[in-house]
């Protein structure tokens, strides 16, 4: 069997954490009930008229401008037209002709090593409503709640070969879009969506085979199956001596497998066209300007910083930059109890441990940084010991409770009462003659028996240091 | 001479607008559509080589609305007009991906 190699694109839609839709006054918010966030605009009625928010431009910028893109000074939206109930106008209000970025690049890291992905362009559109298949009367019903939720469509060259490379890129665009702000990025929620273009050919040659389009891809996991499963069927058709047919086809997770959905003889043909209600946007230099000092430390320079100021292991550095919540958190620790590797061995263990016990994402996390700094540094002074300090922490964590004080309430707090600390040293000693003498004969065991009594006794009032070394100096004394 | 309309770019225009014509409103539409490129041949008569691509009848840039929102929950009246309507929801004949 001859070796083929795959040659894949992406075309990724972005929905942007705006408050509003992109061309009117309506609600982003996620899960209304059905219609409660539309209006004339967005539904298209007659004579309503479209006004750009310019938070979308901005959005936009900032992705580009973080994806190393050309920005288009002066872009302007076109009309896609198309009949289907999601789209109530009958035409997606797009950008065809001056999409606001292009030529672009992003780099992605694999077990194969570093890469560049090359970005084609970036464009903003609308989003389109929701059907519902209704069994009971066989019909669809719409919600138009998602129709004009503002999106940017980041196209891609056909740079990536493989599954691998696809999720590393998209994990790369979800990372950088989270740490700007600009969306959340989740694919679950349709938030981030892929569509995947893929085709093959043999090994070392370079002309491009025929492609298809493979959409309804909605998890990481699905991605790389479909990748894999439209490879093996594209291979399997020029191995016996059959042609790629270009065309769209849907991704079946459940089946793993995808079916047609149109073919180019049916491929629409949009008749795209300025768009008449919106006027062009020209984008000056200061305006440039302003977004790309508005563009926040990003993943890498993090990575970077880490490792560099702090003296962090790479491996450490990656993990707590992984989202801009956890790094944050992390940083205005490192900064309150200023010690940054204390702090990182912390939510490497303990804030990780935690998180994944409880299924929560960096988000969703609650407890104030201060508290841990102040935890952490309590343990630094020996006023708690580390066996206490982490469960106090699980209570910083759920609760965010003041440790200081709780630690406090609790007796844990060590004192190092050095007359009390005799006074049940020698107690104990005195009380306890036979297992004492066999210490005095060399059994190491019994040390550990003594410890733990004394600790016991002391209830947290002495460190385990503190006590090892009383009990080692009073042996010294009595042999 | 510009452009000829055939019958078969009148069948693919029908189609992309989802219209269904008798033979006499597609003759008529025929030469609606010519009479139409035929007015645009004229206009390429003219030299419009050193003048700016139009690209908006106003000149009118950067018209924006802040990210605010300004619209509440108006879905009764928004479904008024809907021929059918159901649980709050637009009903439209089934339409399968
Ligand atoms: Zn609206």
């Amino acid at each position: 069997m001859k070796q083929y190699e795959a040659v894949i694109g992406l075309e990724v839609h972005v929905e942007l954490a705006t408050k509003t839709k992109i061309f009117c006054g309506c609600s982003t918010e996620f899960g209304g009930a059905p219609n409660t966030h539309t209006c004339p605009v967005c539904t298209g009625m007659p004579g309503s008229l479209p006004v750009l928010n310019k938070k979308v431009v901005e959005f936009a910028l900032k992705a580009g401008i973080a994806a190393n893109c050309k920005v288009s000074r002066y872009c302007k939206f076109d009309r896609k037209n198309y009949f289907y109930p999601d789209n109530p106008q009958n035409y997606q209000i797009s950008q065809l002709y001056l999409p606001i970025c292009r030529n672009g690049w992003v780099e992605i890291e694999t077990s194969a090593g570093k890469k560049k992905v090359r970005i084609h362009e970036m464009h903003m559109e609308e989003d389109a409503g929701k059907l519902i298949h209704d069994e009971w009367e066989d019909c669809s019903l719409v919600d138009y709640n998602r129709s004009g939720v503002p999106l940017i469509e980041i196209v891609s060259e056909p740079d990536m070969e493989n599954a691998e490379e696809v999720i590393a890129y998209l994990e790369k665009l979800r990372c950088m879009m989270q740490y700007l702000g600009v969306s959340d990025c989740k694919l679950q929620e349709g938030s981030m969506r892929a569509d995947v273009n893929l085709s093959v050919r043999e090994a070392g040659t370079r002309a491009m085979g025929t492609r298809t389009e493979m959409k309804n891809l909605n998890s990481f996991k699905a991605i790389a199956r479909a990748i894999e499963g439209e490879r093996e069927r594209q291979i399997e058709l020029l191995e016996t001596g059959r042609a790629v047919m270009q065309e769209t086809r849907r991704w079946d997770d459940n089946k793993e497998s995808s079916y047609t959905m149109r073919s180019k003889e049916d491929a629409k043909d949009y008749r795209y066209f300025p768009d008449p209600d919106l006027p062009p946007i020209h984008i000056s230099e200061a305006w440039i300007n302003d977004v790309c000092a508005s563009i926040p430390e990003l993943r890498e320079e993090k990575q970077e910083r880490y490792q560099k100021k702090y003296g962090l292991p790479a491996y450490d550095a990656g993990l707590l930059t992984e989202s801009r919540a956890l790094s944050e958190l992390f940083e205005e620790t490192a900064k309150v109890c200023g010690n940054a590797k204390k702090a990182a061995n912390w939510f490497m263990g303990e804030v990780l441990r935690l998180m994944k016990e409880k299924s929560l994402e960096p988000e969703q996390l609650r407890f104030s940084p201060g508290h841990l700094a102040d935890l952490i540094l309590m343990v630094e002074k020996k006023e708690v010991s580390a066996q206490n300090a982490k469960r106090v922490f699980e209570r910083v964590f759920e609760e965010d409770i003041d440790p200081v004080a709780y630690i406090e309430e609790q007796g844990m707090k060590i004192v190092e009462d050095t007359s009390l600390l005799n006074d049940v040293l020698n107690r104990i000693l005195d009380e306890n003659p036979g297992p004492f003498s066999e210490l005095l004969g060399g059994k190491e065991k019994v040390f550990g028996f003594f410890v733990g009594k004394l600790m016991k006794e002391l209830r947290g009032k002495a460190s385990p240091d503190t006590v090892r070394e009383a009990l080692a100096k009073e042996i010294v004394k009595r042999s | 001479m510009s452009k000829m309309i055939d019958e078969e770019t009148i069948e693919n225009v029908c189609i992309l607008a989802k219209l269904s014509l008798n033979e006499e409103e597609k003759k008529k539409a025929r030469e609606d559509m010519q009479r139409i490129l035929d007015y645009v041949e004229k206009l390429e008569e003219l030299d419009t080589g050193n003048a700016e691509p139009l690209s908006h009848i106003f000149g009118d840039k950067n018209v924006f609305r802040e990210d605010i929102v300004t619209n509440d929950d108006a879905r009764e009246a928004m479904l008024f007009n809907a021929p059918r309507a159901k649980e709050w929801q637009y009903q439209v004949p089934k339409t399968i991906l």
